[in-house]
């Protein structure tokens, strides 16, 4: 890569530059591009699931209403206030960089986004997972079906077998994004972004406001759509 | 890195010896391994998906000889793996990459104009992925096979088959992101990275074909992964996803799985599309009658198929209603298709036209594309499908458009660009001949299946009443013809390219700006860049020229 970099210095290009592109802009573009198309397709990879989940929760109301009370809306609030936050610090990450601003102002915000978003994490599996799981909700590993919850009873586990997936599939999404972001997060360390070259920090950005949209659905369709307040249901 | 290796190519400090180009430039096993060279990527996914075509073409010849009892010479169960691994392997394996992965990524930089696909290094890892993908999926074949027909159906995938479902189902799964990648690549190159007057409407129709098709990729095949995933969780953990005895839906699977694999269907004939447009305007010396519709007719066709996947459910007790909707949408297909064929049609018109192989298979695709096409129209009628469905008119109907139509235009476009991408010819008069046997066997094969499945003969099984024997015998006969006629372009395409005659750059003096660099072409595709200032298929400014 060295000698790339020379080359590169030689025909007067960024450091960056990759010879397939004309110029800097070009490469830019088609990066960001890119990542839009790349977003296309995870919309439709998580729409599948979101069109599945929709049709059994209007075949199978009851049995997705109680099994919408019985997960903990607190965890899921306070997860949905921490991802934002991370959103937060990954765009100011982005702007530090836009704005000129040295390599170690970067790297505290992309640090903060990765903590940000292992706490999400830890919240997620130490916290409400391990409760589902002592609470036998859990499909495929004992999970109880309880006589209070009448007909409805055999389809609870479907609600918990969507909500396990798509919120794991979600958490899968962080669990690439953490690692990428540090090697961003290294980058900018080494001072590689700047006010014309920060593509790959704004491509890294945009993964993880896309990760934290699919949360913002996936909150209330799983956790507030069970009518808890309307029942006056839940714990 | 090979990107290095790129840089340093000063191919004008090399006057003597041999020309430079993307083969030569380095013989290293690593050089091929690690390439970011859109035309060597190409190669190593070509040389990949002929080993895939012949394996699952290898369980279509078993088939076949089972075929010829009536009581059959394997054991049902057998049959039953056989043709699934045959559609499995066919359809994910090689219709889907075939055209896309080989020429597709050999020809959108060059037709463009550009020094590669704007990611070369995702390029490469939709190879191994790929590569990842027919690994768990030849695992599968290996441990014993999977039974369960290459839709997968639910309850019968997902609680009782006792077969490797599931390294099946996590093949295709995989394989699915190297066709996310690849169209993700296509469509930014496209749109980014078009040579300095090259306008969408200068472009040449196989590009817009590809452009089409990544539209596909991207939209449909995510939902296939979590189709599969869904059906892998519920055979694993025993959810009620799709099984109805343990309160799941069966036919959400099935609405679920051809919301992608219709669309696919097109993945696998749009690009066939765009080749026959290449092949028709430059065998018979004419630009393409109809540009803009037949430019448009291709995003027409992925728009549509998106919407037409209940075609396949017209008997599974979805509504009436949608059963006649989906009946509608359907047709409508047919009037993007139909632009196709009248246009290429067309553009015979009062053409040079001159008989060379490519020519031959292209002929070849329009004649078997109309007939799959027609009788199409008899599945899409709900009251006629009632009749037809599961029969051998559905076999018979879905081969004409895969393999008369996909895989004829795939042999046509490697016959027209073999000598771009290896420099060498390929003996002419071997090259018409098989695409003479193949268009004879192929019709001897599938032609008596429209008439077996007209008489009721249901697909995928593994016997049948002997009145049925005789058009087996002939479709058997056929497929071994067919064989053969896959075996010969095989055999003279691998010698061609040790010892075949030296092409130059355009030997069918066709146009396009991947013409107009040597052959094998450097890797950097083109000395400099091209600056486009003329339409696509302006063969009347050369026959002046010619004939002056």
């Amino acid at each position: 890569m060295a000698d790339m970099a020379a080359h590169n210095a030689h025909h007067g290009q960024h450091d960056a530059f990759q010879h397939q592109f004309e110029d800097m802009e070009q490469q830019r573009d088609a990066g960001t591009f890119g990542m839009w198309v790349f977003l296309a397709q995870e919309i439709m990879f998580f729409g599948g699931i979101f069109g599945a989940y929709i049709v059994y929760r209007v075949l199978f109301h009851d049995a997705f209403e109680i099994g919408s009370n019985l997960l903990n809306v607190r965890f899921g609030a306070i997860n949905t206030i921490v991802l934002i936050a991370s959103s937060l610090t990954m765009a100011m990450a982005i702007h530090s960089a836009q704005a000129g601003k040295k390599g170690k102002t970067q790297v505290m915000y992309l640090l903060l986004t990765v903590l940000l978003g292992v706490i999400f994490l830890t919240l997620k599996f130490s916290f409400e997972w391990r409760t589902d799981y002592h609470e036998h909700l859990i499909p495929g590993f004992g999970f109880v079906i309880r006589n209070a919850w009448g007909g409805a009873g055999i389809h609870v586990p479907l609600f918990f077998c969507f909500y396990f997936f798509m919120t794991g599939l979600h958490a899968l999404h962080m669990i690439i994004g953490i690692p990428i972001i540090l090697v961003i997060a290294v980058m900018a360390w080494r001072n590689r972004f700047d006010e014309v070259y920060y593509a790959p920090l704004e491509m890294v950005g945009l993964y993880w406001h896309f990760v934290d949209i699919v949360w913002i659905f996936l909150f209330p369709l799983l956790y507030l759509v069970g009518g808890r307040y309307l029942s006056n249901g839940g714990q | 890195m090979s990107t290095t290796v790129i840089a340093e190519i000063p191919g004008h400090e090399r006057p003597s010896v041999e020309r430079v180009n993307y083969l030569n430039v380095d013989h290293s096993v690593k050089s091929w391994l690690l390439t970011h060279d859109h035309k060597r990527i190409a190669l190593l996914y070509l040389i990949s998906i002929t080993l895939m075509f012949f394996v699952g073409g290898f369980f279509a010849v078993l088939m076949r000889l089972n075929l010829i009892e009536p009581t059959g010479l394997v054991a049902p169960e057998t049959y039953n793996k056989l043709f699934t691994m045959h559609g499995v392997i066919m359809v994910f394996f090689f219709l889907v990459p075939s055209i896309p992965a080989t020429l597709g990524n050999f020809l959108v930089p060059m037709m463009i104009g550009a020094r590669d696909l704007a990611f070369p290094r995702i390029n490469l890892l939709s190879w191994y992925i790929y590569i990842l993908g027919a690994a768990f999926t030849l695992y599968a074949v290996i441990s014993g096979g999977v039974d369960t027909g290459w839709t997968f159906y639910t309850p019968y995938s997902s609680s009782f088959s006792h077969t490797s479902v599931i390294p099946t189902a996590v093949g295709v799964f995989i394989t699915g992101f190297s066709s996310i990648l690849t169209g993700l690549n296509f469509i930014v190159t496209i749109h980014k990275m078009r040579a300095p007057g090259l306008t969408w409407f200068r472009l040449p129709l196989f590009i817009w074909a590809m452009y089409a098709t990544s539209v596909i990729f991207i939209l449909g095949t995510p939902v296939i992964a979590i189709t599969l995933f869904l059906l892998g969780l519920e055979r694993l953990l025993h959810i009620g996803i799709f099984d109805p005895a343990i309160g799941g839906d069966p036919i959400l699977f099935q609405h679920m799985f051809w919301f992608y694999s219709h669309p696919a269907v097109y993945i696998m004939i749009l690009p066939g599309m765009g080749v026959m447009s290449e092949l028709i305007t430059a065998f018979s010396r004419k630009r393409i009658f109809g540009y803009t519709f037949v430019a448009f007719s291709s995003l027409a066709i992925a728009i549509i198929s998106f919407l037409v996947w209940g075609h396949h459910m017209f008997v599974t007790g979805q509504s009436v209603y949608a059963g006649l909707i989906f009946s509608v949408l359907s047709f409508l297909v047919a009037i993007p298709s139909a632009i196709k064929v009248f246009n290429w049609t067309a553009t015979l018109y009062k053409g040079s036209i001159s008989y060379e192989a490519p020519m031959l298979y292209a002929l070849g695709f329009i004649g078997l594309f109309t007939m799959g096409g027609l009788t199409g129209l008899f599945l899409a009628s709900l009251a006629t499908d009632v009749h037809l469905n599961g029969t051998y008119f559905i076999v018979a109907h879905f081969h004409y458009i895969m393999v008369g139509g996909a895989v004829m235009a795939y042999l046509g476009g490697l016959h027209f660009w073999w000598p771009k991408i290896t420099g060498r010819l390929y003996p002419d008069a071997w090259a018409r001949f098989a695409a003479l046997v193949i268009f004879v066997g192929f019709n001897l094969t599938f032609f008596p299946q429209f008439v077996l499945g007209y008489l009721g003969m249901p697909r995928r099984y593994a016997v049948y009443p002997g009145e049925f024997q005789v058009l087996n015998v002939m479709s058997s006969a056929g497929a071994s013809i067919l064989g053969v006629g896959y075996l010969i372009p095989l055999i003279y395409f691998i010698w061609s390219f040790k010892y075949g005659p030296l092409a130059g750059p355009n030997p069918w003096g066709a146009k396009g700006l991947e013409w107009t660099t040597p052959s094998p072409p450097p890797t950097e595709n083109f000395e400099e860049v091209p600056i486009v200032t003329e339409q696509a298929y302006n063969y009347a400014g050369t026959s002046e020229s010619a004939h002056g």
